[in-house]
């Protein structure tokens, strides 16, 4: 009977199964055959022999060095940041019941707009046209600072300008959520928590905090993956030529080896997949082992 | 420590404009004494939880004031009241411990006022053992029965040692079994701590059973204060008699003519005193009847239901105005249960006369007819 039971469990998952190899497994394991296939011409699918040479080659490309460097520089800055402020905003949120509603819909709006709505609003905010320096500047000379090109301009410039439009484009999502795990807090604990004498800060910290700490470490891992994923927002942002611009990301990195104009070479996109693989992987095994720890329940 | 309460009033106004605003508390103004354990009591709705968070300041009155012995607490938020509180769901912090929850009101103490980490710890052993759950105190919420979370909620609420003990409907979510004998309990503990307890129910056998005092609400108002027994015997209008008591007070219709109380034709009573002929609300006890061959008021009968040392009488009459009449009578009466008629003799004392417009209780003598 039992081991009848075990065989139909095995039937009704094969169809995810076969999908979740066909789609996931396969390609996860053709690369990291690619990545140890040294000198792989794409042309002839000829290769002169295996070993760790692309892999070397990859961690001494300046191009791949530059995209570390600012996907890192992404992580750090924009992960905490987003998930800061869609905390706060998330408080003051729940804090105003009636105009809950509304302010939801607000700050929800970028989200379902399209990305190249939210790209065009900073182009306005950032962008030098013929007309306008763009807003950020008025802002800048009103106060009597000299103009910054935000879009070809000095690195920290644009750094700051793509931190910028990350954190806007995670934080609707983060707010919804958090909006909603602090909706979900029953209010007698609230009660209770100040009948034994909490004060607001307290209870912030001591009922609060705990009870959304699942959908915060939620969002900080998914917010780690998605931020070391980054693309497409640097192309909306700086154009395609990213390695030029000196914006380039690990992704955009790998996009290029493999399609840009002097792609051509799966064999180290491929290892520089796995690299970014084994970076995600590290740090969300520690971000899960954090969590085990401090969220208890 | 004694609660006063004075012209106390809340409203809430409606959020739907054309509606009238609800009065939840009407015009409290009385005093709840200190050390005993007061029953608040009433249907659903009718302010009982407003009046606890008015007491503890998670409300705010709209008129009136709140005095705890002679201090004025109206304007004391909730923190710095120092009451203790068991919530209708318990309210247990669901991310602490047995012991961190019980812990908690002693770690919010200032730090000046703080006693030390030993002291706490006995603090929180001692209102553990009064409640019986010290083999509990690494145990999460979650992984307690509701009686045991119930405990825990009342260990945290007396851990301070506070003044006043509230609570809202503390063993609603309990089975039977367990609510009687968690019912003994809070007794037993508020008799050994003598914290003034206001204990808030909307089962009337419940509060009747280990109150000192009951007072009864209704849509917001105090109907009557007093002792269990006393309001259960003299209550002081018709929604009070109603409200007291299992199986309910049996109502009739009746009329009080030239010194005797009618039922239909019959005189089931001589009243005395000086009262005018009038209609008026007769309610019986269920304890009330005796079973008599020669009684003076005859009712239908429809069943005979055995409940072991009692037996119940279910019957109707013409001038009944609930859905039938039900009477207690000792189980060696030897009623005749395929009879359609019985007659019973009224027991004076179970029986209150109330005043048809306003149904306050007419206050009369009355006595058996002659032999
Ligand atoms: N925050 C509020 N806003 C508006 N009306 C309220 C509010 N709280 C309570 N009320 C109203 O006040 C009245 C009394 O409510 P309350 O909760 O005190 O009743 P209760 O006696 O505790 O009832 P129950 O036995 O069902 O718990 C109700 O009519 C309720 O609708
Ligand atoms: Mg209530």
């Amino acid at each position: 009977m039992i081991s009848g039971n075990k065989a139909k469990g095995w039937l009704y998952l094969l169809p995810a199964l076969l999908f979740l190899g066909a789609f996931m497994v396969y390609p996860l394991i053709d690369v990291l055959i690619y990545s140890f296939e040294e000198g792989y011409n794409s042309a002839s699918q000829t290769f002169f022999g295996v070993g760790t040479y692309n892999y070397s080659y990859v961690l001494r490309d300046p191009y791949f060095l530059a995209a570390l460097k600012n996907t890192i520089i992404l992580v750090i800055i924009t992960v905490p940041l987003s998930t800061g402020f869609a905390l706060l905003i998330s408080l003051a949120l729940n804090s105003v019941r009636k105009l809950k509603n509304l302010f939801q819909t607000v700050y929800f709006l970028p989200y379902v707009t399209n990305t190249l709505a939210v790209g065009l609003v900073f182009m306005i905010l950032f962008k030098k046209t013929a007309y306008t320096e763009g807003m950020v500047n008025l802002l800048i000379n009103w106060f009597g600072g000299s103009s910054v090109d935000f879009i070809d301009g000095p690195y920290w410039a644009k750094m700051f300008v793509l931190c910028f439009y990350t954190i806007w484009i995670v934080l609707p999502f983060k707010i919804l959520i958090l909006t909603s795990a602090l909706a979900s807090v029953n209010e007698d604990l609230y009660k209770a928590a100040k009948i034994d004498g909490a004060s607001g800060f307290t209870i912030f910290r001591k009922i609060t905090l705990p009870m959304i700490s699942p959908m915060i470490f939620y969002l900080v891992i998914t917010g780690f993956i998605g931020a070391f994923k980054a693309y497409s927002d640097s192309v909306a942002l700086f154009g395609t030529d990213l390695n030029a611009a000196g914006m380039n990301t690990i992704v955009g990195y790998i996009y290029d080896m493999l399609y840009g104009n002097s792609g051509g070479f799966p064999s180290y996109a491929s290892a520089a997949a796995l690299i970014l693989f084994v970076i995600v992987l590290t740090i969300t095994c520690i971000n899960l082992m954090i969590s085990r720890k401090n969220v208890h329940y | 420590m004694k609660i006063r309460f004075e012209h106390l009033t809340k409203i809430f106004p409606n959020m739907n404009k054309k509606l009238p605003d609800v009065v939840a508390v009407n015009d409290f103004d009385f005093e709840i004494p200190d050390g005993k354990l007061i029953g608040l009591l009433g249907p659903s709705g009718c302010g009982k939880s407003t009046a606890l968070n008015i007491i503890c300041g998670l409300e705010r009155p709209t008129k009136g004031r709140i005095y705890f012995d002679d201090d004025d607490v109206t304007d004391l938020p909730p923190e710095n009241r120092g009451v203790g509180m068991v919530f209708q769901n318990y309210a247990l912090y669901p991310h602490l411990t047995v012991k961190e929850n019980i812990m908690f009101p002693l770690r919010n103490i200032k730090r000046s006022e703080r006693p030390s980490e030993e002291e706490m710890e006995e603090r929180v052993l001692e209102a553990a053992r009064l409640v019986q759950i010290e083999q509990l105190m690494e145990r999460k919420p979650s992984q307690m029965s509701g009686g045991q979370q119930q405990r825990v909620a009342i260990a945290r609420a007396l851990v301070k040692g506070p003044p006043v003990l509230l609570l809202d409907e503390p063993l609603s979510n309990l089975d039977a079994r367990l609510r009687l004998q968690t019912r003994e309990e809070l007794k037993r503990i508020q008799t050994e701590t003598g914290i003034t307890t206001v204990f808030v129910t909307h089962d009337q056998e419940e509060a009747m059973s280990i109150s000192d005092l009951i007072v009864v609400m209704k849509e917001g108002a105090v109907h009557q204060i007093g002792h269990p027994q006393d309001v259960y015997d003299d209550p002081r209008d018709l929604f009070v008699a109603k409200f007291l008591g299992t199986p309910p007070i049996n109502v009739f219709t009746g009329e009080i003519r030239n010194g005797g109380l009618m039922i239909g034709d019959e005189e089931v009573l001589r009243v005395s005193g000086d009262v005018r002929d009038q209609k008026v609300y007769i309610g019986i006890r269920p304890e009330g009847f005796e079973l008599s061959d020669t009684g003076a008021f005859t009712v239908d009968m429809i069943r005979v239901e055995v409940m072991g040392r009692d037996t119940s009488v279910v019957s109707r009459h013409d001038a009944m105005t609930g859905v039938s009449i039900r009477s207690i009578i000792p189980s060696d009466s030897g009623i005749d249960r395929n009879a359609k008629k019985v007659r019973f003799d009224l027991k004076p004392h179970k029986v209150d006369l109330f005043d048809i417009e306003t149904e306050e209780r007419i206050t009369c003598g009355l006595m058996r007819r002659e032999g």
